[in-house]
């Protein structure tokens, strides 16, 4: 791989690696932690900070936001940041939203089913309802299933 | 800042804590995103983040528990697995242009082609607004037709609530008779 550990490589490319961090951490709470709220919660922090990925690969140095000034008479002098990361990261976080509210639905709906919004009890009720109806398919089948 | 947010989501456990911490975050990163010079992202972050997210959270955690019990699991895995996917991620961006580069990939491609065009095509300053809505107009019509899908979901999850629960009150009362 042909780069060198400069500095201005290593503050060009920190905001990936703090980004990398970010996602990391909200993975983390995602795999790691048992209620269901605070995996949604991770999961908002994971996508928010692919989010910032994807801004920040549309800023340019120098440059400003993509908006003209009113009467239209663009000076060529200055920059714009490119508008189309910010286009798509609009899209994603409307559509975010719409996935976490799904989810908290879901959370309401198990909470009134299994009374807990915790993983691990949720695996001991479903574990003891499935032995239960082994039980009564076992009796069914004259004690050979 | 962000960094230690995120870290105080994973350690709290009072579940409140964690839905403010989670709005601060949004803010957090909404000013983030003002200095990537993404004003239009920074305030939609900053009202659907910080302000429906935590909304629709709190309203969860309304009808549900207050507080996070510990788990017994060990998190030596979870931490494994997450060590190596970010080992990767972080491996995947050396070979990315630098922050604020005028030269990187996707400063070249169809972005100054939207920013020349879009003066005479559209007409409008607002150069996100122009893409948003014409031309990329068909990912926002499949926005519009997610996040009704995802409202039709959520009506037919919680619908019904009060009415299962009157149910299940009567139901105790007949069996206390």
């Amino acid at each position: 791989m042909g780069f060198e550990l400069t500095q201005e490589y290593i503050l060009g490319h920190m905001n990936y690696w703090l980004f990398s961090v970010l996602m990391m951490t909200g993975l983390y709470i995602v795999v790691a932690k048992g209620n269901l709220v605070k995996k949604i919660v991770g999961l908002n922090i994971f996508q928010t900070s692919v989010f910032m990925l994807y801004i920040s690969m549309g800023k340019i140095t120098g440059g400003t936001a993509p908006i003209f000034p009113l009467d239209m008479e663009i000076d060529p002098d200055v920059i714009y940041s490119n508008p189309l990361p910010h286009v798509l990261i609009l899209t994603a976080i409307v559509v975010g939203v719409a996935t976490t509210s799904l989810g908290l639905a879901l959370i309401v709906r198990i909470q009134e089913e299994f009374n807990t919004i915790e993983e691990d009890d949720i695996l001991k009720i479903e574990r003891a309802i499935v032995q239960a109806e082994n039980a009564i398919h076992g009796d069914a089948m004259g004690g050979r299933a | 800042m962000l960094v230690l947010t995120a870290v105080a989501v994973v350690r709290m456990r009072s579940l409140f804590a964690i839905a403010m911490l989670s709005g601060v975050f949004s803010l957090l990163s909404a000013l983030l995103f003002i200095t990537l010079d993404a004003v239009d992202v920074a305030f939609t972050e900053a009202a659907v983040g910080a302000g429906i997210s935590a909304v629709l959270v709190l309203g969860t955690l309304a009808l549900t528990s207050r507080f996070e019990k510990p788990t017994k699991r060990s998190p030596a895995l979870p931490l494994f697995v997450v060590m190596v996917t970010g080992a990767a991620l972080i491996y995947g961006t050396l070979d990315m242009p630098n922050l604020g580069s005028a030269d990187a990939p996707a400063q070249l491609h169809v972005g100054p082609d939207y920013l020349e065009r879009s003066v005479e095509e559209i007409d409008i300053p607002n150069v996100v607004t122009s893409i948003l809505a014409s031309y990329r107009g068909f990912d926002t019509l499949g926005e519009t037709a997610v996040v009704f899908t995802a409202g039709i979901g959520v009506l037919m999850l919680i619908s019904g609530l009060s009415r299962r629960r009157r149910r299940d009150d009567e139901d105790d009362e007949s069996e206390e008779v």
